[in-house]
């Protein structure tokens, strides 16, 4: 589909729906009204379900906390809505902080469970505390009015709810394309990654926490003045897996599966309610709530990925250009060549009673590549992890370029200058070629959820990108830059890893295994990659098992065995070495 | 509150905190075992409760239709899947295990109806009849997602609860009932009186989780059950079928929400939808446990009672509030304490 076509598409939609309240009758309104108000918390959690992997049952209690702040000041006290809305995004905000910082570390299914408990706190505090009305609720809100103009009919409040929608919509793509986002997007697979590539996980949590649980304030602030009542009934933990199942049923991870989903529940509701009572009089509310349940559960074993996805696999792709020429970001100065980088001194790592690392030092100097290698179970992959920050030492101590690192953390080791990859590839599969490298770049810009969601990190995305595609060009895979890295095989994905690190500007290039899985061609084409970088100046530190490529490439090797370190030299040396021979062979014959 | 109050608060505190020590066991047990946070698992025990009561009041109790029906559709769908394997030889067992034998007790208490059973009687067929619907719904809705993330196993729970309470309202309407006394008296203890059912409670409780104690560590099917939760593949490799284990999961546990059942009805008023929070409130209990540990999950359970139980002394509307809220400082606490295994999902 080409660009003029894609506008005029979007142009002739936005001017059916602001159009509607001209050519639809006050009922129709009414439904798009609550549409819209519903795919407000649905898109928040579209960005947290979707995009970050957490899932939330507490978002109908955001939405009452904001329903009930804005109640208490405009109804009780007296004051203008908008007082309302800050008191409601403020209140809203502050206690999804205070939840999330207790939560979130824990993760998983963990702040799943707390969300229902404090949903149900949070309800029993609305139906219970008399100043709010308890059960009853809080009647004849006033409306927001814009302007002098006051936004009490249906039809009036539909431009507010709309407009808020779509922009909240616009700062939420925004959001989802820059450095933030991408780091927010990576979260899903774990922290082992993101950690490494000096994003502070916890933080980008948190913060996504919050935003969706803002979109659920404004939802809940809109609903409050629409319909000018607050009870506790709406914002039960019933409302909060309906919210859920609109984000998944329109598909979480995408911006219009809110919309799609919400549409999908409100009419299929509105359709339930003129049916069932035909088929089973007297108990329809429960059968309601049954055939929803049921209805869910059917379609999370079917069809997870929601509508939207299933119907975009329709439309062509957009044909993307590889993105400009741009400023190269900002570089690191290397250190003099043959200084001493890093000095490991007698690192020990205990696991129990085990000792995987015994009393191991070495040097690592610069613009050098060092090799540790040793038979299985030597401990390189524990030494690996010490170094990366992905294990603390038991006893010993490393510094990098003059700075202790010792038992500092994967983020910080990465800020450092030390860029990793891994022995079992850690990609996003669902994630382009061009973004994977793009994370790399996570700790050279700078900017934050507010920049990026107003749209001012454009120069600096531009220069990432540029400088990822540069990264992509050089390992050989810059040709098709807009590939899902799940689509590659293993070979590439090992070199992709490579692009990334390469992306961070390291002074350190650290890599596990990177000939594993290569064919002799690829291995060929590493082993040339790895002598420009250090005729570049890089520093890399490899730990492989692939002897031939070890020996015609490597300076000099540590050889471990047993957790100890058995002899360290240039790769003749080490060769000849009876001691290496015995470890290898098991014995000179 | 004198010393007095405050000895009387603490053992019906206690004794609600053993409750919810069977119910956050049974818990554990399913997440062990199967990942499932069985978030239906307190439905269960109020169900029991309610049928219960209608056994003693001579009424066909509404689990013996949602047995019926949730059996009709398990069997439904095995043989569908059997037939579309092309395995239709395996049918008849199928029929037997999946419809047959469900509805065997479901079958007793619709013929008895009307007449009024023995206690002991009564109590087994109550508990005979709640067995089958974990391990059907596990049939029905988690079997055709065994794979799936904990996390998306977590939503479809909730979403089954709902259903769940639903169907309670139509199998057993909106009454709630309260049961018999199963013990009637009371002795003093240091000059507080206890109740005989607090006793009962306290006691079957411990019964109980000895019971499971010896289970897992002195039987083969305990000890293939442990391997299941601690390795599913390697558990896979040595011959334990782990659909087998599940089952064998939901029964057992099921047996604890059913005795959880039984115990809470002469002492609470029981609706069709109670079980939500007693089991919520079973589950900080075991939280508190790292939904790993049985030990501490049980220590966990009976304090939840005891805050309980002070707590609606102090404030009856705000009970539950305060309850709720204690979760805030013990994930805290968790989150410090707890080594978690990273799930590392890649979609």
């Amino acid at each position: 589909m080409n660009r003029q076509i894609t506008i005029a598409v979007g142009a002739v939609a936005l001017l059916a729906l602001f159009g509607a309240p001209l050519y639809l009758a006050p009922f129709s309104i009414t439904l798009l009204n609550y549409i819209g108000v519903y795919s407000l918390i649905a898109l928040g959690l579209v960005l947290l379900t979707g995009n970050a992997g957490m899932v939330s049952f507490g978002q109908a209690s955001f939405m009452g906390i904001a329903a009930y702040a804005t109640g208490w000041a405009s109804a009780v006290m007296g004051y203008s809505p908008w007082l309302g809305l800050i008191l409601a995004l403020v209140l809203t905000g502050l206690v999804a902080a205070v939840l999330g910082a207790v939560t979130l570390r824990l993760g998983g299914h963990f702040l799943s469970l707390s969300t229902i408990a404090w949903g149900l706190a949070l309800y029993f505090s609305f139906g219970n505390i008399p100043g709010l009305g308890a059960f009853d609720g809080i009647p004849s809100l006033p409306p927001i009015s814009i302007g002098g103009i006051a936004l009490a009919d249906s039809g009036q409040i539909f431009y507010l709810i709309w407009g808020a929608l779509l922009l909240s919509m616009l700062a939420i793509h925004n959001l989802l394309n820059s450095r933030v986002g991408r780091a927010l997007r990576a979260l899903r697979g774990g922290n082992a990654l993101v950690e490494s590539l000096g994003v502070n996980a916890l933080q980008i949590r948190l913060i996504t926490f919050v935003i969706a649980a803002l979109c659920a304030a404004l939802s809940g602030w809109l609903y409050a003045h629409m319909s000018r009542f607050v009870s506790p009934t709406p914002f039960d933990v019933t409302m909060s897996i309906i919210f859920l199942m609109m984000a998944m049923i329109g598909g979480s991870g995408y911006l219009l599966g809110a919309v799609v989903g919400a549409a999908i529940i409100i009419l299929l509701r509105n359709g339930i309610q003129d049916v069932l009572p035909m088929i089973a009089p007297g108990s329809s509310g429960q059968l309601e709530v049954v055939v929803f349940a049921s209805l869910f559960i059917l379609f999370l074993q079917r069809a997870r990925n929601g509508i939207v996805p299933f119907i975009a696999q329709w439309i062509p792709e957009p044909h993307r250009e590889r993105p400009p020429q741009a400023d190269a970001l900002p570089r690191q100065q290397q250190p003099a060549k043959d200084t001493a980088l890093m000095q490991v001194e007698a690192v020990t790592r205990r696991f129990g009673g085990l000792i995987a690392v015994n009393d191991v030092s070495f040097d690592v100097r610069a613009g050098e590549i060092l090799a540790l290698i040793g038979p299985n179970g030597a401990g390189k992959t524990t030494m690996f992890n010490v170094i990366t920050g992905a294990l603390q030492p038991s006893a010993g101590r490393i510094t990098f370029a003059g700075k202790d690192i010792t038992g500092a953390n994967a983020s910080k080791i990465a800020a450092a200058g030390i860029a990793r990859t891994f022995q079992h590839v850690k990609l996003r599969p669902k994630m382009t070629l061009i973004d994977n490298v793009l994370l790399g770049t996570y700790g050279r810009a700078s900017a934050g959820f507010i920049k990026s969601a107003l749209r001012l990190d454009r120069a600096e995305e531009a220069r990432a990108r540029h400088e990822a595609m540069k990264q992509l060009d050089r390992v050989g895979l810059g040709d098709r830059p807009y590939e899902l890295a799940g689509n590659l095989p293993l070979g590439n994905q090992r070199v992709l890893e490579i692009a990334r690190a390469l992306a961070a500007d390291p002074v350190l290039l650290v890599l596990d295994e990177p000939a594993a899985g290569l064919r002799r061609q690829e291995k060929l084409a590493l082993a040339e990659l790895l002598r420009t970088l250090r005729a570049e100046g890089l520093t890399i530190l490899l730990v492989e098992h692939d002897m031939e490529f070890v020996m015609g490439l490597v300076d000099r090797i540590v050889v471990m065995e047993f957790g100890c370190k058995l002899c360290e030299g240039d790769p003749a040396a080490v060769r000849a070495d009876t001691r290496v021979q015995e470890a290898y062979l098991g014995g000179v014959a | 509150m004198n010393a007095q109050i405050a000895a009387i608060l603490a053992i019906d505190g206690i004794a609600s905190g053993a409750i919810y020590v069977l119910i956050a066991i049974g818990f554990v047990l399913i997440f062990a075992v199967t990942r499932i946070i069985f978030v239906p698992f307190g439905d269960i025990a109020a169900f029991t409760a309610l049928t219960l009561a209608g056994l003693e009041n001579k009424q066909l109790p509404g689990t013996v239709g949602m047995v019926a029906v949730l059996a009709a559709m398990a069997a439904l769908m095995e043989i569908f899947s059997l037939w579309r394997k092309g395995a239709l030889d395996r049918i008849p067992r199928a029929l037997f295990f999946y419809l047959v034998l469900p509805l065997m007790p479901a079958a007793i208490i619709w013929l008895t109806a009307g007449t009024m059973l023995p206690t002991p009687l009564r109590l087994l067929l109550t508990v005979a009849v709640i067995l089958p619907i974990a391990p059907l719904l596990n049939r029905i809705v988690y079997q055709p997602i065994a794979d799936a993330t904990v996390l998306l196993l977590l939503i479809v729970s909730v979403a089954l609860h709902f259903a769940m309470s639903g169907l309670g309202l139509l199998f057993f309407g909106p009454e709630g009932v309260r049961t018999q006394s199963l013990v009637d008296f009371t002795t003093f203890i240091a000059g507080t009186p206890v109740s005989g059912q607090a006793m009962l409670i306290l006691g079957s409780a411990i019964f109980f989780s000895f019971l499971l104690y010896l289970f897992f560590n002195f039987t083969l099917y305990g000890k293939a059950l442990h391997a299941t939760a601690i390795n599913r593949t390697g558990a896979r490799l040595m011959g334990i079928r782990p659909q087998q284990a599940c089952t064998i999961a939901f029964l057992l546990s099921s047996v604890l929400a059913a005795v959880s059942g039984i115990l809470i009805a002469p002492v609470n008023t029981i609706f069709y939808d109670s079980g939500f929070l007693i089991g919520l409130k079973s589950f900080v209990g075991a939280i508190i446990g790292g939904m790993v540990s049985f030990p501490v999950t049980a220590v966990g359970s009976v304090f939840v009672g005891v805050l309980e139980g002070f707590a609606a002394f102090l404030s009856s509307p705000f009970k539950d509030v305060i309850v709720f809220s204690i979760l805030i400082p013990v994930l805290l606490w968790r989150s410090y304490t707890l080594v978690h295994a990273e799930e590392e999902d890649e979609e």
